[in-house]
């Protein structure tokens, strides 16, 4: 039925916009017309689609809401709790369509019969009052054309407020995930104080394992389980390995490509180096678990050293290498652009080419270089599928890199991975993590960009 | 130190900084060398799929038919193919005993019921006579014949058992083993059998979320960096927006997915595991690539073809649309295509909407729960079976294919038909 209606809003538009073209045509035979006649037929088609399907939109969000309302302000009265009533609700729906198999009572057929009724009185009102409304659209866009008003303002003016609504989706798109991070975390930092979290050194989510909603109010549940100092902890140890492998050779190779390099060499090394950051996380997830952890375990046995299989270095290493081509292209991009004067001064002191390039061009260069590695960190912080699938999933609190150590997002993952319940501080947490993730690539984004910015601008 | 030792002296350390950048570059290589060369190898096996082609007696008593009167369709669809293959399992060791047959049994995949059924199917004619069948081998015997199976350990730390490796030898002398392309690897949904599952349902899973992906990201995109480079005036909201979608483009990609997760589905109450949803949410996500990529072409065609186009009357809206986006949308599309290459690779977000769900049926529609083949590489990569091991590389291999493909088309798409501007 949905997509019926949306269809003859569609089909309807279409054709009003030939009509209002024909009409235009029609009035051009003895005025003189405002716009083309093709701005007539997107003037009536913009009427004739548009607050139609606006109201469309709405109504299809809006409906579920305003049926289950109905539905179960019949039972407000009992005192339910909110999961009852959404069970109560889901068989009620499953009733409906006759996939119901459990207990059936009088209370729910009635509601089931009701359910049906509502959704029947919703449907048809639904295609009455959009149809009437894009008819009554239509009529006085179809008058305003017949008295031959302005058309091409109008349609401009509309097309500019789409374009700026398009615009506003990056703002809703933070806006979403802030209130979506920040709602949950509210709700999980009323369970478990906000010292707890941040202070707390034992991390087991596994242990709030909850059976009934009374339980998972008492927040003796949660003592030492929430500590969120392990998982800080191994975040920012796998980063700091991931950038002892990318920061040297990232850096290197920029340097060497941007110095050194014939253009040939440029030509075909740089798209090859850039392959590596194209590669999905999840291909060197595989990597890293399969080949890197053994290998490094084999050679720890050799070295008489005991190396866990999913060791923090196997994850760090893999995932250091994923940043080598955000280190070496951002900081190619930052030394080429430092300004050849600086260079021909130097060599004209006799400094030979590596001096040069340690002396006068890298302290010109830093502040873009530390951007670009800053923006590696912050892409090392966020990486998920290397760590899930190559480090461990236990929070151990160590520093040594042959042990396994976890991090904010794939404590993310592993408390997210299968169903999850909304409400539960299990769940909440995750939101939390989340919220501390992003809080902290945002800074380190928002640092990374301004001194990058303020570099460019020094040398332009 | 004179002099001449000290220019020596720093000609070295010339030499040594100059060979530390190519050890860098020769390292990055190598590395990518190295990762290819291990996908490649573990992987192509996986295009080739065992089967064991072994006589099969379709005897009517066997069958429990009549074996004067030609079966119908029906009579075949209701027969019992499972007694009847074990009865031509024995058949290939007559003295075996009760857990040998069993053991005989698992050398073939699970399906053999429904492989010796479509056979007769398809050949009516062999009834009641006894034809060579091919059937799937059990992926314990594919993996040995392929080699990844050390076949010298000892038996209780083997999957396939002296036994069966006897009986295997056996038709493998008698050429009874064959090695063909596994083209149920491309049809096939996924299994909880190795030798079995296949990318189909991913593959579709990831098509339907890069559509609804484009489709979404797209358009949007486009508008709102037409919005940004022509429209906007110069101030501080719009400035806002800019460094809102600098900073979105470098948010966590798992991010996405707890917005996914908290407002798709909780508030939405969008249906779960869904194409949908992980296209809404990597729409989000590759958004703002395609706007800075949109962008970036905008500014680059220059005021004069928007003056030419003003100058002869036509309105700001006219200049736009007819002569400032199309010469944009070469380098607008490249960036989109990048943007959704990216998208097509995701994992993370994936999993926390729920598209990590075993499914073992081919999606039809975008609404229907599905993987994706990034997450299908990550549920293989942490099963146990080895037989999945090539599985996950052969995967990887098709992802990386597209990958390419993509990216060598936005290449492309920017050489042919971007125009430069001097």
């Amino acid at each position: 039925m949905n997509s019926v209606i949306f269809l003859t809003i569609v089909l309807l538009a279409l054709s009003s916009y030939f009509f209002g073209r024909k009409k235009a045509i029609l009035i051009q035979s003895n005025k003189r017309l405002t716009a083309l006649p093709k701005f007539y037929g997107y003037y009536l088609a913009i009427w004739c689609g548009a607050p139609a399907f606006l109201l469309y939109a709405l109504w299809s969000i809006f409906e579920p809401s305003i049926v289950r309302f109905f539905i179960l302000s019949d039972y407000s009265s009992q005192g339910l709790l909110e999961g009852e009533l959404n069970l109560f609700y889901e068989k009620v729906k499953s009733l409906s369509r006759n996939q119901y198999s459990g207990e059936l009572t009088a209370e729910l057929q009635r509601s089931a019969e009701k359910y049906l009724n509502f959704r029947d009185i919703a449907k048809w009102s639904k295609v009455v009052i959009v149809l009437s409304l894009l008819i009554a659209s239509t009529g006085y866009a179809y008058t305003k054309i017949s008295n031959n008003t302005k058309t091409r303002e109008p349609v401009e003016i509309f097309l500019k407020g789409v374009f700026f609504l398009s615009s506003l989706a990056a703002i809703l798109t933070t806006i979403g995930i802030i209130f979506s991070l920040l709602f949950q975390t509210i709700e999980f930092f009323q369970v478990i104080s906000l010292f707890d979290f941040v202070f707390g050194m034992h991390w087991y989510p596994a242990k709030a394992f909850v059976r009934d909603a009374s339980e998972a109010l008492d927040p003796s549940m949660y003592s030492d389980t929430f500590g969120a100092v392990p998982i800080f902890a191994g975040t920012f140890f796998i980063a700091l390995i991931a950038m002892c492998v990318a920061i040297p050779i990232g850096l290197l190779s920029g340097i060497y490509m941007a110095e050194y390099a014939s253009k040939r060499l440029r030509q075909y090394a740089k798209p090859v180096i850039e392959i590596l950051a194209g590669i999905p996380t999840v291909v060197y997830g595989f990597f890293a678990a399969l080949t890197v952890g053994p290998f490094l375990k084999d050679l720890g046995l050799s070295l008489g050293l005991e190396v866990s299989a999913e060791s923090a270095l196997a994850a760090g290493g893999v995932m250091g290498i994923m940043i080598i081509p955000f280190i070496s292209s951002l900081s190619d991009d930052v030394i080429t652009s430092v300004p050849q004067n600086l260079r021909d001064g130097s060599y004209a002191m006799g400094a030979t080419k590596s001096e040069t390039i340690k002396r006068v061009i890298f302290p010109a260069a830093l502040p873009g270089i530390v951007g670009s590695i800053l923006l590696g960190v912050s892409r090392a912080i966020g990486e998920t599928m290397i760590v899930v699938m190559a480090s461990g999933l236990a929070a151990n609190l160590t520093l040594n890199p042959l042990e396994s150590t976890s991090t904010i997002t794939a404590q993310i993952v592993v408390i997210l991975i299968g169903d999850q319940q909304f409400g539960d501080p299990k769940t909440q947490a995750a939101f939390a993590l989340g919220l501390s993730l992003f809080i902290v690539t945002l800074v380190l984004n928002i640092v990374a960009l301004s001194v990058v910015k303020k570099y460019r601008e020094k040398y332009e | 130190m004179n002099k001449e030792e000290r220019l020596i002296k720093r000609y070295k350390a010339e030499k040594r900084f100059q060979f530390y950048g190519k050890a860098a570059i020769f390292m990055a290589l190598l590395f990518l060398v190295v990762f290819l060369t291990k996908i490649f190898s573990t992987g192509y096996t996986a295009f080739q799929k065992t089967w064991l082609v072994i006589p099969v007696n379709y005897n009517a008593d066997l069958l429990y038919l009549d074996p004067d009167k030609k079966p119908t369709t029906e009579d075949i669809n209701d027969a019992d193919f499972y007694e009847f293959g074990i009865e031509t399992f024995i058949t290939l060791d007559p003295d075996a005993s009760e857990d040998q047959i069993m053991e005989l049994k698992k050398m073939f995949a699970f399906t053999f019921e429904r492989e010796l059924k479509y056979y007769l199917l398809d050949n009516p004619d062999s009834f009641g006579k006894t034809v060579d069948v091919k059937l799937t081998a059990s992926d314990d015997l594919d993996q040995v014949f392929k080699g990844n199976y050390p076949r010298d350990i000892p038996e209780n730390r083997r999957r396939a058992s002296d036994y069966q490796l006897k009986i295997f030898d056996k038709l493998n002398e008698d050429g009874r083993v064959i090695s063909e392309f596994n083209a149920s690897f491309f049809t096939n949904a996924d299994s909880r059998e190795a030798e079995l599952a296949g990318i189909a349902s991913s593959f579709m899973g990831s098509l339907f979320s890069i559509l609804v992906c484009l489709s979404i990201a797209f358009p949007v995109a486009l508008l709102a960096a037409v919005y940004l480079e022509e429209f906007a005036p110069k101030n501080r909201f719009t400035d806002f927006i800019e460094v809102n979608i600098n900073n979105l483009a470098a948010v966590p990609s798992i991010v996405f997915g707890l917005l996914g997760l908290g407002v798709l589905l909780a508030v939405f109450g969008l249906p779960r595991s869904t194409p949908l949803v992980g296209g809404i949410t990597l729409s989000l996500m590759t958004l703002p690539t395609i706007i800075i990529a949109a962008r970036a072409s905008l500014k680059a065609v220059p005021p004069s073809i928007r003056e030419a186009a003003l100058a002869m009357g036509a309105s700001k809206m006219q200049t736009t649309m007819h002569h400032t986006v199309p010469l944009a949308l070469p380098g607008t599309l490249s960036g989109t295509i990048i943007g959704l290459a990216q998208a097509l690779g995701e994992t993370a977000p994936l999993i926390l909407i729920g598209m990590v769900a075993f499914v073992n049926t081919i999606p039809g529609t975008p609404m229907d729960p599905a993987a994706s083949l990034p997450v299908q590489i990550y549920i293989w990569a942490e099963s146990a079976e080895r037989g999945f091991v090539e599985k996950v590389s052969a995967c990887i291999m098709v992802l990386l294919f597209f990958l390419i493909f993509m990216n060598l088309g936005a290449q492309l798409i920017r050489h042919k038909f971007e125009k430069k501007w001097n």
